[in-house]
């Protein structure tokens, strides 16, 4: 199962700070934030902004391609300093 | 090099006296510091403190890797990042960084170059408290504007 992490304000409107899914082989990551778009209006409005992504800690782009070993997080675009 | 997100606040004395162990003027003539705090005050009114979310592992590497890149371009002799997360009141210490340089210009460049690119790529996210309500800070066009700076003069070099 891969790991999903959420963040912010993603983490706060769908009450979820991580979940376990199954991909298919070719998932990509955009693949995935349409699945857990899906998965409910709260998801839907969450996930459909401006929405950056990371693989296993690292910024990446939607068209990464993701396995279940890997770690998956959606965040908004930053805000510290 | 060091990197650290913590929920206790620092001492900038104490910051600046790692920064400067085994470290000599000699290769360091110059040491900028730079101290962020929270504001009083938003586009909206008074404020009541904040609070500051973090992908632990991620928030770290990343600002890991930013202190590596702005030692490369400044050619700095040594850098310190220190970043705080959880909720702070106004005036609180949020944000420090320190940086060595042979000479005044680097230090002063690089320690821009780091705050302009932190508030750009390491996961972090502040909210603002005011009485019981809190609101998400969005994404500030300025700040997008002065990391593309640095970008951008990347693409001149």
């Amino acid at each position: 199962m891969m790991k999903v992490k959420l963040f912010a304000q993603i983490r706060e409107v769908t009450g979820t700070e991580s979940l376990e899914m199954a991909v298919p082989d070719d998932a990509t990551i955009e693949g995935v934030r349409q699945a857990l778009m899906a998965k409910g209006p709260q998801w839907q409005q969450a996930l459909s902004a401006n929405v950056l992504c990371a693989c296993n800690q690292t910024l990446c782009d939607g068209t990464m391609v993701v396995s279940e070993q890997d770690e998956v997080a959606f965040f908004p675009p930053v805000t510290g300093g | 090099m060091f990197a650290r997100v913590s929920e206790a606040d620092f001492s900038q004395q104490a910051l600046y006296d790692e920064l400067c162990l085994n470290n000599q003027a000699s290769q360091s003539g110059a040491v900028v510091t730079f101290t962020g705090r929270v504001r009083d005050y938003n586009a909206e009114g008074a404020i009541d403190g904040i609070e500051l979310e973090y992908y632990p592992g991620m928030t770290e590497s990343a600002l890991q890797q930013l202190l590596a890149q702005a030692t490369t371009r400044f050619g700095l002799t040594n850098a310190g990042i220190v970043h705080r997360v959880g909720r702070l009141p106004n005036q609180a210490q949020i944000v420090w960084v320190g940086t060595c340089a042979a000479h005044r210009q680097d230090a002063f460049s690089a320690a821009s170059y780091i705050m302009d690119m932190l508030k750009q790529s390491v996961p972090i996210w502040k909210k603002e408290w005011a009485g019981d309500t809190s609101t998400w800070v969005a994404a500030k066009g300025t700040d997008n504007e002065a990391a593309m700076r640095w970008l951008t003069d990347d693409k001149d070099d």
